[in-house]
């Protein structure tokens, strides 16, 4: 028998609970067998996730690590594994095994920082760790200001905890909006990137963004117009992955893997690699 | 430095066979490879094994775990199990190379247990080269065809087979095999390094060089021109991955057997068109950036995260696989601005 460690070696997770975010986002709820977290972890990193037979994917860890007891992780229906996530009931095992790679600057670069998030559709999965984390320590931020936007009122991840704790906190100023008009909702309406452009903020902040590539791309140039550098904004990179240790060769950008040097990239350091993501 | 006869390297592999299991190259209908020896086993005289011996610790296929399902539960079962001691005898210079090349890669922080198991148990015995070919350029990667490391390097000569221990591995076997060789000086070994030298000064691709390539060099060459034409013609067959002592990417992929599903491990190649593929897009959409990747980490990303070193040993064998004759020398000499040479 190898008594070495094995990082491939999954343990085995519970999903002890699945909530209905959006017609094609659910929350998973995962412990192990006997009650307990998997790991520790921090805001930023991931956990492969696996059902045998089907595959194994990789996965943002939405839940904030202050939350001790379970790991929550918010996954869109797009692929093989999604899809049989999003069939699986309270009780289902699967596999789990991480915390891989880098983590967002939370506890030294973004302390002190007024923070200010922009997250657009299931982009929001990443952020939610690092929000609910500054939340917790709240004395260690600035002033905490919240961008978040889908296609529509029914495409927000978690409204229920944007409206009932985000909004309600003091000193965290949530703006959201949606892509079209819709009965029911009278916030704002646009894409993020130019609601962003509209706010206009003070450029004294630390940006954490997360989102389909294109909102990205917009509300990079967005800021940049706005007069923030690209030192100040953070941001997530997703791509294929098989192992999470930097093995199996696929995740990479350029020198670096996604998996171990990634997935928090700061948006000067990600503009060195060539522009292949 | 010890030695033996020709005719006593028979009575070496059996020695050597009692406490380990001995691999060497032997020829067969297509080309020499790597078989276990068994008594009158001859051991080829090829200048090397068609596939790389990257498979004695990464195989091209291999199981991690099991998994037993029932209902909504799920049981991991750890299949690994202790290796047994192993020799692979006849390796070349530039294979010998690349399981350092390999080694950075597994062995690095978190550790693959797999393959560090493998390479525990395993003795590597060198052959010096004494015919390098045209494919060959091993010399552009600093490793010398007539001095190759290994645990234990040898020289075969027309009457003689000397042996050199490097490691404690190596120190061990040679101890093992004492009783059939015995003392020797140099000279012979030092005569044939001299004539293979100069056979390798003359190869074709003697003059090629790493220049223009290494850590840094990703802006410069990511957008160089050239990568057109020279994926152009590219099929994507992954043939070059395959047969390359340092390819190293690889799949990890569920077998249902009926009864559970084995998790296990397969080569994966850059040049495939799925390599990258997700469930929202695929970053590498065409053959140019497929192609572009498998040379540039050979020759600028591991460079840049392993200091300084290549990951190509020179040993050729893409060169004589490719079906359409595009190779990483063509790519050197294109893109590192030597193409008038």
């Amino acid at each position: 028998m190898n008594n070495r460690e094995e990082t491939l070696i999954p343990k085995i997770g519970v999903i002890t609970d699945v909530r209905i975010d959006t017609p094609d986002v659910k929350t998973f709820r995962v412990v192990t067998p006997d009650g307990k977290k998997a790991f520790e972890h921090k805001p930023g990193q991931c956990a492969m996730l696996s059902i045998p037979g089907v595959g194994e994917a990789m996965f943002s860890i939405t839940s904030s690590p202050t939350n001790s007891e379970f790991m929550e992780f918010s996954i869109k229906k797009c692929g093989c594994v999604t899809e049989w996530l999003h069939e699986a009931e309270p009780g289902q095992q699967i596999t789990i095994r991480g915390p891989y790679g880098n983590p967002f600057p939370v506890d030294d670069k973004f302390k002190g920082q007024d923070l200010l998030f922009v997250a657009g559709g299931i982009g929001l999965a990443p952020l939610r760790s690092v929000i609910n984390y500054c939340r917790h320590y709240r004395e260690n931020y600035g002033k905490i200001d919240i961008v978040y936007g889908s296609r529509s009122k029914d495409d927000l991840v978690d409204y229920q905890e944007i409206l009932n704790e985000w909004m309600t906190d003091d000193n965290i100023f949530v703006h959201l909006t949606i892509d079209r008009e819709q009965e029911g909702w009278d916030g704002h309406v646009g894409f993020v990137p130019n609601y962003v452009k509209e706010l206009g903020f003070d450029t004294n902040k630390t940006v954490i963004i997360c989102g389909p590539p294109i909102m990205i791309k917009f509300t990079l140039e967005g800021l940049c117009s706005l007069g923030f550098e690209k030192t100040q904004i953070y941001t997530t990179m997703e791509l294929r992955m098989k192992c999470g240790v930097g093995k199996c060769g696929r995740c990479n950008i350029g020198s670096k893997y996604v998996c171990k040097d990634g997935p928090v990239f700061r948006c000067d350091q990600l503009e060195e690699l060539p522009n292949e993501y | 430095m010890r030695k033996c006869s020709i005719q006593a390297l028979d009575t070496v592999f059996e020695t050597i066979a009692e406490a380990a299991v001995l691999y060497l190259p032997v020829d067969g209908d297509n080309g020499a490879s790597y078989k276990k020896w068994e008594k009158g086993t001859v051991m080829s005289n090829a200048l090397n094994t068609v596939r790389s011996p990257k498979d004695f610790f990464f195989p091209q296929s291999e199981n991690l775990m099991e998994f037993r399902t029932s209902g909504k539960t799920i049981e991991v079962i750890d299949k690994r199990e202790e290796k047994e001691d192993f020799v692979v005898f006849g390796v070349r210079a530039c294979d010998v190379k690349s399981f350092d090349i390999l080694d950075r890669v597994f062995l690095n922080e978190p550790c693959d247990s797999y393959y560090a198991d493998r390479r525990e148990h395993g003795t590597i015995v060198s052959m010096a080269c004494t015919r390098p070919v045209e494919t060959c350029f091993c010399q552009t990667f600093g490793i010398d065809a007539s001095n190759p490391a290994g645990d234990l390097s040898c020289w075969k000569t027309e009457t003689d087979v000397y042996f050199q221990a490097n490691t404690e591995k190596g120190e061990k076997l040679l101890a093992a095999i004492a009783g059939v060789t015995e003392e020797s000086d140099d000279t012979a070994v030092k005569a044939q390094q001299e004539k293979t030298r100069e056979i390798m000064k003359k190869l074709p691709l003697a003059d090629l060089t790493t220049e223009g390539f290494g850590a840094g060099k990703t802006a410069e060459l990511f957008n160089a021109p050239e990568w057109k034409e020279l994926s152009q013609s590219c099929l994507g067959c992954g043939t070059c991955t395959f047969v390359c002592p340092t390819c190293q990417c690889y799949d990890i992929k569920d077998f249902k057997t009926g009864k559970g599903v084995i998790r296990f491990r397969c080569w994966d190649s850059c040049m495939y068109s799925d390599f990258t593929k997700m469930a929202h897009g695929n970053p590498r959409l065409s053959q140019l950036e497929r192609f572009r990747q498998r040379f540039m980490h050979k020759l600028v990303y591991y460079p840049e995260n392993n200091d300084g070193v290549y990951s190509c040993v020179g040993c050729g064998r893409c060169l004589a696989k490719c079906p359409i004759s595009m190779n990483i020398v063509k790519v050197m000499r294109t893109i590192g601005g030597k193409a008038d040479e």
